[in-house]
């Protein structure tokens, strides 16, 4: 690679940098967060493809009563791999994207603060996933569910190789999470321009933090519940074995103790997106943005006090349920205050109806529909009827897909502009929004009652007299419209690369830094780093120093490195050994991590 | 700069008719609900639907104050072209108190009366219950009533209006006992015992079903709750307790189905006895206890009727019926298995 500092001339830097840059290999080394953030953007929305033809399986089998479409075996398998990748490969790794691209131009950095980690925490991420889903192939794909109680997936009574390859891929992806995590945080706290105080960071960056924060906390919770696990499957340990002392409820504790705040996780970066959308084409600045950022903070914390409410059906007894119940329902109140800002936003404002404010708009009408079914099963006699039933899936997919999901959608239409350099097709986009926003309804909306009719989740069959037959047929013809409205949108994603609109600068005239460069930026970002002086900086006069269309100066941009792909492969080929069960594999993992790493830290900073 | 068409306009009277699709097919459908949680039978029952209908409410109120919200702003403040610029109001803090206020109330009216479900529930039964021990399996439910010595499967049966404890445990993994019509589910734990208590009201037949995901037929594991009158009930309890015909009084061809069962097989474990209990033959406990296994309303765990062919289907290959099923397909000739459905049905 050139030596780019060195060479004369004013924009010499990026010359040199884009040199280095082209080629699958420049892909490969690339520590350029913007390009992290693309590899991470297409990677998790493959995987988010591959759930939902793994949810289309699973509607088409109970599209009607004892159908034979697909047997128990698969179906098990199905609806483990489909909320698994949903959840750990396609909604957490989406939002990612975003954290990668957009934060550090929200705040005025020319990269995150450890961009080879960030490298690293993509490969691992993407490496993770692989392992996970190979397991396909060996017709052994995780069967225990995305939850993966105890003592099912002890070895006694699942004892293939599926519950291994997702206790160990789990920890694969935990590790991406946890890098990514501190280095979002770290970029966050120093990364931030000149007068970019904490009180004017964008709320999605805001949100994004409380995300990693969140991250930080709840993800070694989960990794000792599965150290544990794969102790009690690979050495014989007994914790959650009940014939040797052990406690099976013990897993249930340490698995919603991160699984609740994993919703947060899910959630507040899309609940961040949209406070970014809904400004924008309301032309209003958000209205009460402390109070946004406060709520966010509460919910981050609160949400650590309520993991029981997914166990109210165990007996805990009256003290406990009271408990949980009455803490699980005080989340409801900064989630509500959070919607009456935004509709408040929107409120006298002048809204145009382009497609990523539809699918904002989308998040709150359905968001809050998922609100309103979870305070339901925040009682706990109320819940006794719902909980491990189809009222349960409604909710969480209110939740999820009709709130992170929408969000996320709403962010790659606001986006995309900025990241490719040209606008998505509009026609296409209401088209997609309009058979996402009907299908949606469709599908999920009849769960409720079919949830309350009596039909249990994570059931392969079904049987004539439940009397919910039609009800089912109407869920699975909404997913097949879903899985359609996803084809209008790629399609929409290859058309606009070829002759979408060129975006200028700021297409939607939003208020936020990462507007204020060209679409796409350059590779450093910014020609010189801004001086922030407004919450809103493009929307005040004098909000933020000029930048000007070519730095001044020769702007340092660092060359890549291979040692975090490297590293990634070591971690990867320590787990293959665990799964197999061979130490030479496992320490030859951790010699490739090891060595890599070592590199890694010793690289010439100049390449 | 982007042009806004009036599309999405258009495509709403679409939105409109999903909803009334949607709308219809649920009124419309076919029911009978036999697990329908909207139909309680018990005090317990009723109590968890009368709380969830003031729920409901409270959200039907918060969903139309919301979307009803979102609706109005968006047609009163849709972007007009001779718009001006909005004022950029920042927030308003009595509004942020207010509307902090308000969901904080709604809770407490939510919160109050399920606490005092909460403790309602909890109390003890009333008086001399009937206890029922329910153990879950993979992938049936065992019924032991210890007060009179009864033991069974898959059909819960109880008195009207006496109050039932049922003791909940498991013997492999979790599973959750759930008769909607009867109240809340309540899980299985192993190693550990739950408690479901309730008073039945109405004599019928109630459908229930597993509902923790228990391993590969978790869907597969149905049962049924049958509500007596009282005479019912004692003269099933005093059937149960009858002895089955003598050996002498079999049939010959019941007579070979019971030589068949005794048999001992290789494996061993492919033997009858090894796993089943019938009173004065075996004493198994992998499967279902076979007392009376004649008289009841379904065969392994709700997923066959209980006919001969039923029968003979399930003895020729379980897992055919029930993915892994933890019988095991022995390989019975024709003959045994008609030998062995003939002497099943003796046992009425
Ligand atoms: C290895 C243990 C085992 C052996 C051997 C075995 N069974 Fe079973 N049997 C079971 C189990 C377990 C079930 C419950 C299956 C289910 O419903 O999932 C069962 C269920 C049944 C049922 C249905 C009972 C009910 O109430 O639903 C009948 C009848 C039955 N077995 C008969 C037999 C006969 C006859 C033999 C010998 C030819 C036999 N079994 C051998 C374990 C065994
Ligand atoms: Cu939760
Ligand atoms: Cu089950």
């Amino acid at each position: 690679m050139g030596a780019p500092a060195a060479t004369a001339g004013s924009v010499a830097g990026a010359h040199g940098a884009a040199d280095a840059r082209s080629g699958v290999w420049g892909w490969i080394t690339t520590t350029d967060h913007k390009r992290i953030g693309i590899l991470y953007g297409v990677t998790a929305f493959f995987f988010f493809l591959l759930g939902g033809l793994e949810a289309l399986l699973i509607r088409l089998q109970l599209a009607r009563a004892d159908n034979t479409l697909i047997g128990a075996e698969t179906f098990n398998q199905l609806f483990t791999m489909h909320g698994t990748t949903m959840v750990f490969l396609a909604i957490m790794p989406m939002s990612a994207a975003f954290f990668n691209f957009i934060i550090p131009l929200q705040i005025g950095a020319r990269d995150v603060a450890f961009p080879r980690l960030n490298a690293f925490s993509y490969w691992v991420f993407l490496l993770g996933g692989l392992f996970l889903n190979s397991s396909f192939l060996f017709g052994a794909a995780p069967d225990g569910g995305w939850f993966g109680y105890a003592n099912l997936t002890s070895i006694q009574y699942s004892p293939g190789m599926n519950i291994s390859f997702w206790a160990l891929g789990l920890q694969i992806l935990g590790i991406a999470s946890l890098a990514a995590a501190f280095n979002f945080i770290a970029t966050i706290i120093n990364m931030r321009a000149p007068g970019m105080k904490l009180m004017r960071l964008p709320v999605f960056t805001w949100m994004s933090f409380i995300t990693q924060l969140i991250v930080v906390a709840a993800f070694p919770v989960i990794t000792v519940a599965l150290v544990f696990l794969m102790f009690d499957r690979m050495f014989g340990t007994t914790f959650f074995s009940v014939a040797a002392g052990g406690d099976v409820l013990l897993w249930q504790h340490l698995f919603w103790l991160f699984g609740h705040p994993e919703v947060y996780i899910l959630i507040l970066p899309a609940m961040g997106m949209v406070s970014e959308v809904l400004p924008t084409f309301s032309r209003k600045p958000l209205f009460g943005y402390p109070v946004i950022v406060y709520s966010g903070m509460l919910i981050g914390v609160i949400g650590w006090a309520v993991w029981s409410h997914h166990m109210f059906a165990t007996g805990m007894g009256p003290i406990a349920d009271s408990y949980f119940s009455s803490v699980t329902m005080l989340i409801a109140i900064p989630t509500g205050v959070k919607i009456f800002n935004w509709i408040a936003t929107m409120w006298g404002g002048q809204i145009r109806l382009a497609t990523p404010m539809l699918f904002a708009v989308a998040f709150i009408i359905l968001f809050t529909i998922g609100g309103i079914s979870g305070v339901m099963h925040a009682s706990p006699p109320t819940d006794l009827q719902q909980t491990d039933t189809y009222f349960v899936v409604a909710h969480i997919h209110y939740v999820l897909f009709g709130g992170a999901i929408m969000g996320i959608f709403s962010g790659i239409y606001y986006w995309w502009p900025k990241v490719f350099g040209r606008l998505l097709d509009e026609r296409l986009g209401k088209w997609h929004f309009w058979l996402v926003f009907i299908g949606m309804n469709v599908t999920f909306f009849p769960m409720h009652l079919i949830g309350l009719l009596g039909m249990p989740r994570r059931v392969y069959t079904y049987g004539p007299e439940l009397g919910l037959e039609q009800m089912n047929l109407v869920s699975t013809v909404g997913a097949l419209l879903l899985g359609f409205s996803m084809l209008i949108m790629v399609y929409n994603f290859w058309w606009s690369s070829k002759h979408g609109e060129i975006a200028q600068n700021n297409p939607w005239g939003a208020a936020t830094l990462e507007w204020a460069m060209s679409s796409p930026p350059p590779v450093y970002n910014f020609s010189v780093i801004p001086e922030v002086r407004s919450r809103l900086p493009l929307w005040t006069v004098g909000g933020v120093t000029e930048i000007p269309d070519v730095p001044p100066e020769p702007v340092h941009v660092p060359g890549g490195s291979y040692w975090p792909v490297v590293a990634a492969v070591g971690i990867l080929v320590f787990f293959i050994g665990a799964l197999v069960q061979s130490l030479w594999l496992a320490v030859g993992g951790v010699l490739v991590l090891v060595v890599s790493v070592f590199k890694w830290a010793f690289e010439p900073f100049e390449m | 700069m982007i042009r806004y068409r009036r599309s999405a306009l258009r495509a709403k009277p679409l939105v409109m008719l999903a909803f009334a699709a949607l709308l219809a097919g649920a009124v419309g459908c076919q029911g009978p609900f036999p697990q329908s949680t909207f139909d309680p039978t018990t005090s317990f029952g009723r109590d968890l639907a009368g709380l969830f209908g003031l729920i409901f409410w409270w959200g039907v109120g918060v969903f139309v104050v919301v979307e009803v919200g979102v609706v109005y702003v968006l047609i009163r403040f849709r972007a007009r072209p001779d718009g001006e610029q909005p004022v950029p109001i920042h927030g308003h803090t009595a509004l942020e108190i207010a509307w902090t206020l308000a969901p904080a109330m709604i809770i407490v009216f939510i919160a109050v009366p399920t606490i005092q479900t909460i403790w309602r529930d909890a109390g003890p039964a009333a008086d001399n219950p009937l206890e029922v021990q329910a153990i879950g399996h993979q992938w049936w439910w065992e019924f032991r009533y210890p007060e009179y010595g009864i033991v069974t499967a898959n059909d819960l049966h109880l008195p009207q209006g006496r109050a039932v404890t049922v003791q909940l445990t498991s013997a492999d993994v979790i599973h959750s006992f759930w008769v909607p019509r009867l109240g809340g589910k309540r899980d299985m734990l192993p190693g550990r015992n739950n408690r479901l208590s309730f008073t039945p009201d109405s004599v019928g037949e109630f459908l229930g079903q597993c509902a923790e995901f228990c391993g590969l037929s978790h869907a597969n594991m149905r049962f049924r709750a049958i509500v007596h009158t009282a005479d019912d009930f004692a003269a099933w309890v005093a059937a149960q307790n009858s002895p089955h015909a003598s050996e002498d009084s079999l049939s010959t061809l019941e007579q070979q189905g019971l030589a068949a069962f005794r048999a001992v097989r290789t494996p061993a474990s492919n033997s009858c006895i090894a796993c089943h209990a019938i009173q004065n033959v075996s004493f198994g406990v992998l499967g279902p206890n076979l007392n009376h296994v004649a008289g009841r309303s379904t065969l392994a765990a709700g997923v066959l009727n209980n006919t001969a062919e039923d029968l003979a289907a399930w003895l020729r290959d379980p897992a055919a019926i029930k993915p892994g099923s933890l019988m095991p397909t022995i390989g019975l000739s024709q003959q045994e298995i008609t030998a062995l459905v003939a002497y099943l049905r003796s046992l009425r």
